[in-house]
Formats: structure tokens, sequence, C-alpha cells
């Protein structure tokens, strides 16, 4: 159910669930919405990317012109014996083609010199470094703040060519495919069939497909459709994998017929006659049935791997990329508004923790303060009782001294009436004698 | 033959060749088709309009299926958007179809804010888009897309002109969003007052400024089409799920005393023009159109917001990462630096209070020492009273001293004299 009452502009979607089935009255209309999309399709055009791969002289320029009945290289182009440089080189030529109203513009990625050298170590990098370069112009150009139509020059499918030994890969072979079957669809083919017998080709074949899935190589794969038929034809095609081709840029009078074909004495190998080789099944799975397909796969698997690894090597930058898988699902710009929020929650804490801290001391101070007052109190307070006990000694002593001089002076003063007295009681007498 | 995009994207530096026979790629469309077919088709139409206008029921009768929902009361405090989302289909083509609708527009008595919640909703719509766009790890192919492909503005049959709460929301979502405009509940203008009607609301939009969605003229096979129905926009509409009987007909329309308004008869409303239009004719590119100007619109606007631009806009191309990067180091300086100023402004207060304190402290010791003094002299008083004291004593006793002596020999005078007189006597 997703059906959802929300408040105040944002509604909440369960987007990707289902919605609630409703059987429609009548007409409405959209079941042409298919034609629509036929209608623009063919007002944009389309384009399509092959590379083909392989040791020269294996009839790789043969097979194109085969397969797109045409003569695809400009008469400028040189051929393999004509071809001066040795090593690797990486070229495209890209031809606008039409067909039934529909426009085609085609970029075939040629490498010559490929396996060629007597040293073929890291051959193979011009290969990537090309494959890689175009991801990368596709992701400057879809990350640009002004974007425009982009074009699409990504490798869509390489076409691996194999010699036809017989015996089974080369190590070049399985070394090639191994680098490049996470960055492009590889379709394998066995170069050269008619130089081989159907029971050859079978035994190669199955060599070729045991060795494959020794090293863990992924070919191409045929999506699943739920159509049955579809699906027993894909089946079929599945058996004859690698497709052993033959390819042929003359015509050929057959029964009457004219055919792509190779003139031998003892015979003339067709092209297009599926008991003598799997062009047509090559053909028809390459161009007419799969090739929205191999664009769909490159777009939505090898483009995302690739995108993936390039933005998380950059955002992560220093940190551990294998961290937690998780964040990589993340937008670098939500990474980062995360990583503000983080530091914001930082500082916070880091600024409460100093409060506390500052607190804490300050609240210390305050009390050694106290504590110093009160203890200046208390000695003041001492002293001035002690002085205060003096003060009473010395009243005390004040007093007694007082009350002894005053205690002295009366008795002096009696002693004094006394001896008055006495003078005066003798001089009475004295007085009387005299007389 | 035409043109394509890639034909001319191609330029000149590249050979058109002729091919020999039939090579097949003529089945790309098909091919292309087939995929969209498997994958499913969604569209999302938002419907904006006063209560009552017959939005629901538009959407009823435009799909042909009874969708949720009962009738709204007219007391919202504000406008909410409520969303549902349908699974349909037709012959072989599966619709993801999503409708929202404005509850509360045009209700309350300020209306100044009712724009705000859609654009709210229509930005947030462009932003999840954009984050998932983003995110390192994404599955765009498989992303359920929630952006309004179409917006319905339902206008109020008053016959006379827009209302300025029209104008100024279409004012705000035409940038955002493709506005088709409809004259709702048709059924109340008569055909004369429709013309002026249309024509006065054409000629505002106009004024004002408004881009409202026009039908593309750019592909030939729908062309003329599209131009004649630009012709006849906006559309005055009238919807109805009930269906009356007309000759050995059940039509879908609305009973009338006078008369019966039959939905799909062309004389009586646009229904069929808008269905056509919207759906049969256009929806894709109501979806290409969504995705190609207003979500661009939307995301130049947003990282141009953050700081990303081009560094230059054709030659070099622009690097995502190393903006990032960028953006990101001088991001980390920023909050860098904002931890030191935190960290200067607690030693400026630490050092503050320091003074504080140690001032406080200062004054503690200064009345202390004040007060030792006063002890001080307190003493020195008690020790001049003690001396005077002392010395008083001394002389007390020095007189005391002096005239027990004297009186010794008084005595002893006067002892002799009595002895004297006690001799006479005895002689």
């Amino acid at each position: 159910m997703s059906s959802s009452e929300v408040l105040d502009g944002e509604a909440e979607w369960n987007g990707g669930i289902m919605g609630q089935q409703k059987n429609l009255e009548g007409y409405v209309g959209f079941a042409n919405l298919p034609n629509q999309v036929y209608r623009k399709s063919v007002k944009r055009g389309f384009e399509f990317t092959l590379m083909v791969v392989g040791e020269s002289g294996l009839g790789k320029s043969t097979l194109i012109n085969s397969l797109f009945l045409t003569d695809l290289y400009s008469p400028e182009y040189p051929g393999p014996s004509h071809r001066i440089k040795k090593t690797v080189q990486v070229e495209q030529s890209k031809v606008l083609v039409k067909e039934g109203g529909v426009h085609l513009l085609l970029t075939i990625v040629d490498t010559p010199g490929f396996g060629d050298a007597v040293d073929n170590s890291n051959c193979w990098q011009p290969v990537t470094d090309y494959i890689d370069s175009k991801f990368e112009d596709f992701l400057n150009a879809e990350s640009r703040v002004n974007r425009r139509q982009m074009p699409d020059n990504r490798v869509h499918c390489c076409l691996y060519f194999i010699a036809p030994s017989g015996h089974g890969l080369k190590p070049l072979d399985i070394e090639f495919m191994k680098r490049l079957h996470e960055k492009v669809n590889i379709i394998p083919l066995i170069a050269k069939a008619d130089t081989m017998t159907p029971e050859e080709c079978q035994q190669f074949k199955r060599q070729i497909m045991k060795e494959i899935h020794e090293h863990k190589i992924k070919i191409y794969d045929f999506p699943e459709t739920d159509d049955e038929e579809e699906m027993k034809m894909i089946r079929k095609i599945k058996d004859r994998l690698p497709l052993a081709v033959v390819g042929s840029n003359t015509i050929i009078e057959v029964d009457g017929k004219r055919v792509r074909g190779r003139q031998y004495p003892w015979g003339v190998a067709e092209v297009e006659n599926g008991d003598h080789c799997d062009f047509t099944i090559l053909r028809n799975m390459l161009i007419r049935t799969h090739m929205q397909d191999l664009k769909d796969v490159t777009n939505n698997v090898h483009y995302e791997n690739y995108r993936s690894r390039k933005l998380a090597a950059v955002t992560y930058n220093g940190v551990d990329n294998n961290k937690n898988k998780g964040q990589l699902t993340k937008s670098p710009l939500a990474q980062m508004e995360e990583e503000r929020r983080e530091h914001v929650a930082k500082m916070n804490k880091m600024e409460q923790e100093m409060e506390q801290v500052f607190d804490m001391k300050v609240k210390e101070k305050l009390q050694k303060l106290k504590d110093s007052e009160v203890e200046l109190q208390r000695r003041h307070e001492q002293m001035r009782k002690n002085l205060e006990a003096q003060y009473k000694e010395l009243e005390e002593k004040r007093r007694q001294f007082e009350d002894e001089k005053t205690n002295w002076e009366i008795q002096q003063r009696i002693l004094e009436q006394q001896k008055l007295e006495a003078s005066r009681t003798m001089e009475k007498g004295k007085k009387k004698k005299i007389f | 033959m035409a043109s394509t995009e890639i034909a001319r994207q191609a330029g000149d530096g590249v050979r058109a060749v002729p091919l020999a026979g039939h090579v097949g790629f003529d089945s790309m469309p098909d091919q292309l088709v087939n995929k969209s077919v498997n994958r499913g088709f969604c569209f999302n139409i938002l419907c904006v309009g006063e209560t009552g206008l017959g939005k629901s029921t538009l959407m009823d009768t435009l799909f042909n299926t009874k969708f949720e929902g009962e009738p709204t009361q007219h007391n919202q405090p504000g406008v909410t958007l409520k969303s549902n989302t349908y699974e349909l289909q037709e012959s072989n083509v599966r619709l993801k179809l999503t409708v929202v609708n404005t509850v509360g527009f045009g209700d309350q008595i300020n209306k100044e804010d009712s724009y705000k919640s859609i654009v709210e909703f229509i930005d947030a719509q462009f932003e999840a888009y954009l984050q998932e766009e983003l995110k390192i790890k994404r599955t765009l192919h498989s992303y359920h897309d929630t952006r309004i492909h179409a917006c319905l503005y339902f206008i109020a049959p008053t016959g006379h002109s827009l209302k300025s709460l029209d104008l100024v929301t279409m004012k705000k979502l035409d940038s955002k969003v493709n506005i088709v405009p409809i004259i709702a509940k048709s059924d109340a203008i008569s055909k004369s007052e429709l013309a002026k009607f249309k024509i006065k609301i054409t000629s505002e939009l106009v004024s004002n400024g408004v881009q409202i969605y026009q039908f593309p003229t750019d592909d030939e096979s729908v062309a003329e089409i599209n131009s004649t129905m630009n012709s006849h926009l906006p559309f005055a509409v009238v919807g109805s799920t009930e269906e009356v009987k007309i000759g050995n007909k059940m039509v879908k329309a609305r009973q009338y005393p006078w008369g019966t308004v039959q939905v799909e008869n062309e004389n009586h409303c646009d229904f069929v023009k808008l269905r056509e239009m919207l759906i049969r004719v256009n929806m894709e590119d109501l979806r290409e159109q969504t995705h190609t100007r207003h979500y661009e619109l939307y995301r130049r606007c947003k990282l141009e917001e953050m700081g990303f631009k081009d560094t230059d806009p054709d030659s070099k191309p622009f690097s995502l990462q190393e903006t990032y990067e960028a953006k990101r180091n001088e991001f980390m300086g920023e909050l860098q630096k904002k931890e030191e100023e935190m960290r200067q402004m607690f030693v400026q207060r630490v050092k503050e209070k320091e003074a504080e304190l140690k001032e406080a402290e200062k004054e503690l010791h200064e009345k202390f020492d004040r007060l030792k003094k006063l002890h001080q002299d307190e003493k020195k008083k008690l020790e001049d009273k003690k001396k005077s004291l002392d010395d008083e004593v001394n002389t007390f006793k020095q007189k005391k001293t002096a005239a027990e002596l004297l009186q010794n020999q008084a005595q002893q005078a006067g002892g002799s004299t009595t002895l004297k007189r006690d001799k006479e006597r005895k002689n």
C-alpha cells in the first residue's frame, strides 16, 4: 500500500514498492506510450561503439565489413601489410549509417599491433586506457554543472578474436580477457573458422569455454527474458559459444545466388551459411537483437563500476577505502553534509567540555579564595581575641593596682591620721608635763 | 530523410557510408521499446486547484478508474499534498501512475504561502533524484522516478479572469514543472463566454510572463496536431464518472434539467483534447521535458549554490572529483578555523577570569593587611598602656617603699622617743 497523507509539502514515498492495482474501465490512451518512445528514439538517432581486438591477420576488418555490409574503412586506411609502427595503437573510425529511417552513428575501434610484438607484456594497456578515458569523458560530461546532451562514446562491445589454433587459449588471450572483462562486454570469436572442420571447431570451442570458466572470465551474458521462445533461442546461442566466424569482402556466385564467401579450389565457404560458420548468429545477436542490451549493460554495470571506484577513491582521500561498505551508497554531497554535522556535534561537545572544565576551575579558585578568606578571618579573630584577653588582663592588673594603691593610700591616710593624733596627744602630754 | 540529433552531433567529420544490404540495426527502436515496455512506465501528475473544482473527478474520468479519496473539507489550516500511486495496465503497457493532490489550496484567508508547500514538494522530488544521481553506488536504472511530469492547474470557471492566487502560483511553478492550465467545471460557462475567457486567460498569462507547457511541434509526425491543440489552450473540461444513456450507448455525462453534458463530446468540452494531448500523444515528451529542462535547472541551481562551477564552458572538461576534493578541503579548513576560534575564545575567557580572580585575591589580601595594621596599632596602644601602668606601678612602689622607709624611720624615732619617755617616766 502506498497511499499516504503528509504535511507541508513533503510527500512520503514508498518508492519502488508497488502501487495499488487498478483496472481501467475504458479507453485511456497510454498504451500509445511505446509508440511515443519509438518516435522519439528515431528522431534522436542511435550510436554504438564496437571495439575489435586481435592479432594481425585474423580478418577483423573483413568481418566488420561483412557485418555492416559496407566498406567501413576508408580507402586511406592502411592494412596490416602497410602498417609501419609495431606498437599497439588504438584507432577509431566513425561512420554514419542509415537504414529504414534509423540513423546509427557507428564507431569502430581498432587495435592494430595488438599481440604482434615479440614481447607483448602490457599490450592490453593502451586498450584499457582507451576504455577508461571514454568512461572518464562521460563521467566528466555527466558531472558538469551545465550539462548538455551527452554523446555516448563509451565502448559498448569488444569482439575478441581468437586465432584458430585448434588447441586452446593462448596466455595472451587469457591475460587480455581477464583485464578487460570488468570494463567492457567481451564477445570472444574464433577467427577464420574456415580453417577448421566442424569437429575440430566443436572441440576447440569446448576447450576455450572450459578455460574461460577456469579463469573465471566473465564474457557477455545474455539477459533473461520471460519469453519462452526467446529463451530457447538464447540457449541455442549459448551452446555455440564462442562463435566461430568467417568474413569476406567478395561476392561470389553460388547456385545462382550472389553471396559473400571465400572461394577455394574445393568449394566456397559462405559467410551467411549457418552450416559453414556462426556469422549469422553473431550478426543477429550483435545488431538485430542485443545491441540495445549491450549499451545498457555498459551503462548500468561497467560504467557504474568505473564511476563508483573513481568517486570512492576521491571522496575518501586518505581514508581507508575499504571501510564500511554502506558509506559508498551516499552521495559525496550527502557525505560532506554528514561530515559537517558530525563536526558541529563534535564542536558542541568540545565546547561543553571546555565549559565544564572552565567552570570547575573557576569554582576551585573561588573555593580557594573563600578558604583563604576564612582562614585569614579566623586568624584575625584569634588575634583580636588574644588582644582582647590581654586588654582584660591589663584591665585586671590595673584594677588590682588601683585597689592596692587605694588601699595603701587609705592606710597611709589612717597612719597619717594616727600619727597626727599621736603627735597631738604627745603635744598634749608634753604640755601637761610642762605645767 | 530528416536529420537526426545524432547526425547533427556527429558533425561534418563523419562519413555517411552506404550499405550494400540489410544489416538489421533498424530494429534498434524496437529493441529500445521492448526494454521499456518490460521495465514499465511511470508518470506523475500534480493537480493544483481550489477545493471543489473537481480535481479528483477529473482524474477518475481521465484514467477511467475510481481512485481513492473522499472530498475534502474547506477548513484546512494550510496546503498539504496528498499522493497516491497506482498500477495501471492498458493492453501490454504497464503504467505506474502517481496522482498528487493539493489539499486545502485556496481555502485560507491569507493565501500568501499557499504556493510554498507545492514548490517544496516539487523540489523535494528533484532533490531525491539528485541525491540518487550523486551517490557513489547508485541504481539509477531501477530508480522509481517521483518527479512531477505534469501539473494540471485548475482554473475556477468565473468567466472573467484569473485570480491573483492563480497568477502568483503559476508564476512560481512555471520554471519547475510543466504547467497545463485547464478550466474546471466548464459546463458552467456558455460557449461565447468561454471563448472570451480563454482569450483573457491566455493574455493574462502572457502579460505576466507565465510559461505554460506547449505541445512540441518539432517532430513532424505530431507537429500539426500539436500546434492545432496549442491554440485551444487552456482546455475547458468537465469530469464525470456517472454514466447516462444517450441513444443506445452509455456515456460519461452530467445530467441537467436543460440537457446532458457529455464528457467525451468535443462540442461540449475539451476533455477529449486533454486526454489526447496529455496521455496519448505527449506523455513521453512531458517526461523528457521534466528531465532535461526542469530537473537540469534545479540541479544547476543546487550545485551552484553549493559552490560548484564548471571551470571552462567548453574546452577543458571539469572534473567533479577535483571539485569535491577542493570543496572538501575548503570545508575542512573552515571547520578547523572555527575550532581554532573557539579555542581562542576560551583562552581569552580563561585569561579574563584569571585576572578577575587575581583582583579579588589582591583585594582580599589588602583587606587583611589593613586589618593587620589596625591590629598592630591596637597592640601598640596596648603596649603603651601596659607600659604606662608599669610605670605607675613602679612609681607607686617607689613611693610606697619610700613611705615605708620613712615610717620605719619615724617608728624608730618614735620608738626612741617612746623609749625616752618611758625612760623619763621610769626616772
